[in-house]
């Protein structure tokens, strides 16, 4: 019998925590395997379902971290402890923390793609002998906009942190530029063999990349993930699919020797 | 087994099977066509000979015999979800060779790129298939350059002959069905094209730079993005979900999943309001490079099968065939020759 892999779950909301006026991270029930980088569609009947990145994985949780922007995830604001929410899910391939061990890491996130990666910074954050050296260049807009800031007194501990902001004054925390601005200084060992994960917006994707390869990078050591409009997560309603790709099924997260085809 | 079959004893074989089968055909709505005094045809279930249409191409595919356009996928009260009843019957689908061809195509989307689809999988393990013979091209068709003139993997064939009809048959039961009343045996192969007014060529070495060309600026303003041609389209198979409400807290309701274009604005939009190809010309790229390039890439054959239908339903007379047949051209200008 094949399975209904339309029909949600639902999970329960353990805990909400906000980052920011519009941006919460909830904490749901979930027993199953997962990675970061994967995805869960959300849903709210009456509003439908919208897909959220897997921002933390932990025994018997995952949390997503949500944007309030659109109809769905409005809705969502309104949950809190003790309500569930319905999901499903994972879906596509999230990151292979293989690919990255034993090697010096660059880590380059704007915005709400620090959701995607948090899992890969906590990771290698906590066992430093996976790894060599390891950096994070993470941006946002302002001060107001910054996500995870208590992981990041925990990162600064453990690697180092850029963290920078579009615009205002410069704190002994904060930075001010692009993420981009910060990629040439990255002091590295070897940057012909150092590898690098970017996920953001797509203008900042670009550039980023553009200014890794720039610094010396090689294409195959650098992994993106792609934003779409991913609705059934299952390869067949045809939204997210780019060229061959079907970014649900293939990605979110490609090799940029791939990710570089994905043009649309 | 081939057989010469009475309208009567066919007329009977429909009625039998329309107990355990809906039974999809192509249907003439009279007076209902696009334009004005023109008809539709499109497919319906049926149950007796004079329901079918057996000599004009529907304008419509079959697909919504196996994909309806809006379909429910599940109910929701506060705490559960529940399937809706499973189809009590299975289907039989008259199909012209370009549409047999369509549901490889169906099948290989639904079953085989990502995990099989469980509505889609139910129905189909209970489908049969007629082919209609095709004595004569369409107008519009290129099923010869999409080498889907021929079809073997049908249950039955029927090609109306001199008042009867002809038929191969080679489900067994059917074939008892048929012996049974004393039906003449015969060889029969279905009738099928070898050549269509309409032929495509697609460049072999065509390559998704052809995305940069300026083939494609055209349809900027021609194309007025109604998303007719991917609603005709037997191979079309994109799709949104859409929740319905009962009640106004939203506790009572369904999901659906309803048919979508890439034509249409919207497909691409993201939370937060990104979208991607917002020109007409893009979109028809993206949905002429899928036809024929992206799906091959994928599954090693293309995914058009030639039926035309594009090309007659655009209110802006655009064609697809001779959008492919500029292929060529638009990649020698990329490659700069
Ligand atoms: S090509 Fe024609 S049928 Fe298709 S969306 Fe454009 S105008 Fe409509
Ligand atoms: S693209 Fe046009 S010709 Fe090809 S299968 Fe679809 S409707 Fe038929
Ligand atoms: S999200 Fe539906 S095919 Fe990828």
């Amino acid at each position: 019998m094949i399975r209904n892999d339309y029909i949600p779950f639902p999970s329960k909301v353990l805990e909400v925590i906000r980052h920011t006026q519009i941006e919460y991270t909830f904490r749901m029930s979930f027993d199953g395997e997962v990675r970061p980088g994967q995805f869960f569609e959300v849903s709210i009947p009456k509003y439908g379902e919208a897909p959220i990145s897997v921002s933390g994985i932990g025994p018997g949780f995952v949390d997503l971290t949500i944007r309030r922007v659109g109809k769905v995830t409005n809705e969502v604001f309104e949950r809190y402890v003790g309500d569930s929410l319905l999901l499903r899910g994972p879906y596509g391939n999230g990151f292979d923390l293989n690919e990255y061990r034993g090697r010096e890491l660059v880590v380059v996130a704007g915005g709400t793609g620090v959701s995607p990666v948090r899992g890969v910074i906590d990771h290698f954050g906590a066992h430093p002998e996976e790894r060599k050296g390891m950096t994070i260049i993470t941006g946002f807009k302002s001060v107001n906009d910054v996500l995870f800031k208590d992981d990041f007194k925990r990162w600064r501990q453990q690697m180092n942190v850029v963290l920078t902001l579009d615009a205002g004054e410069e704190t002994p925390e904060h930075r001010i530029g692009l993420v981009t601005k910060f990629i040439p200084e990255l002091e590295l060992e070897d940057a012909a063999s150092a590898v690098a994960i970017v996920v953001g917006p797509p203008a900042m994707m670009r550039f980023s990349v553009a200014a890794l390869l720039e610094r010396g990078f090689r294409e195959e050591n650098i992994w993106v993930s792609q934003e779409r409009k991913m609705c059934c997560g299952l390869g067949k309603c045809g939204h997210c699919k780019i060229g061959d790709t079907y970014v649900c099924l293939d990605g979110p997260v490609f090799n940029y020797v791939k990710g570089k085809t994905l043009l649309d | 087994m081939g057989y010469r079959v009475s309208r009567e004893t066919l007329d009977l074989w429909l009625a039998t099977h329309a107990a355990d089968y809906e039974i999809w055909a192509p249907h003439r709505f009279v007076g209902e066509g696009c334009f004005s005094d023109t008809d539709s045809v499109r497919y319906a279930r049926v149950t007796k000979l004079e329901e079918i249409e057996l000599k004009e191409r529907s304008h419509y595919s079959f697909k919504e015999a196996l994909t309806p356009a809006s379909q429910t996928l599940f109910y929701f009260t506060q705490e559960a979800c529940t399937e809706p009843e499973p189809p009590v019957k299975g289907a039989i689908l008259l199909l012209r060779s370009c549409d047999l061809h369509a549901l490889r195509r169906l099948d290989d989307m639904y079953l085989h790129n990502g995990p099989a689809d469980y509505y889609y999988a139910r129905l189909r393990e209970r489908v049969k298939v007629v082919l209609l013979g095709c004595a004569a091209s369409c107008e519009s068709g290129f099923c010869v350059s999409m080498g889907t003139n021929v079809s073997e993997n049908y249950d039955m064939s029927l090609d109306p002959v001199a008042g009867d009809f002809l038929v191969d048959c080679k489900d067994a039961d059917w074939a008892a069905f048929f012996a049974a009343r004393g039906c003449g045996e015969e060889p029969v192969t279905p009738a099928h094209v070898e050549e269509n007014a309409v032929k495509v060529t697609v460049p072999e070495k065509l390559s998704p730079a052809v995305a940069k060309a300026s083939l494609w600026n055209q349809y900027d303003k021609r194309c007025i993005n109604c998303g007719r041609c991917n609603f005709v389209c037997p191979t079309c198979t994109c799709f949104t979900m859409q929740d319905l409400y009962y009640d106004e807290n939203a506790r009572l309701g369904e999901r659906r999943r309803v048919w979508a274009s890439c034509m249409v604005d919207g497909f691409t939009d993201v939370a937060g309001g990104g979208s991607y190809r917002k020109k007409n010309g893009e979109r028809m790229r993206f949905k002429v490079l899928h036809k024929m390039l992206d799906y091959k890439q994928r599954k090693g054959y293309q995914m058009c099968v030639g039926c035309g239908r594009c090309d007659d339903v655009c209110p802006e007379y655009i064609s697809f065939s001779g959008c492919v047949n500029h292929l060529d051209e638009a990649m020698k200008e990329v490659q700069g020759k």
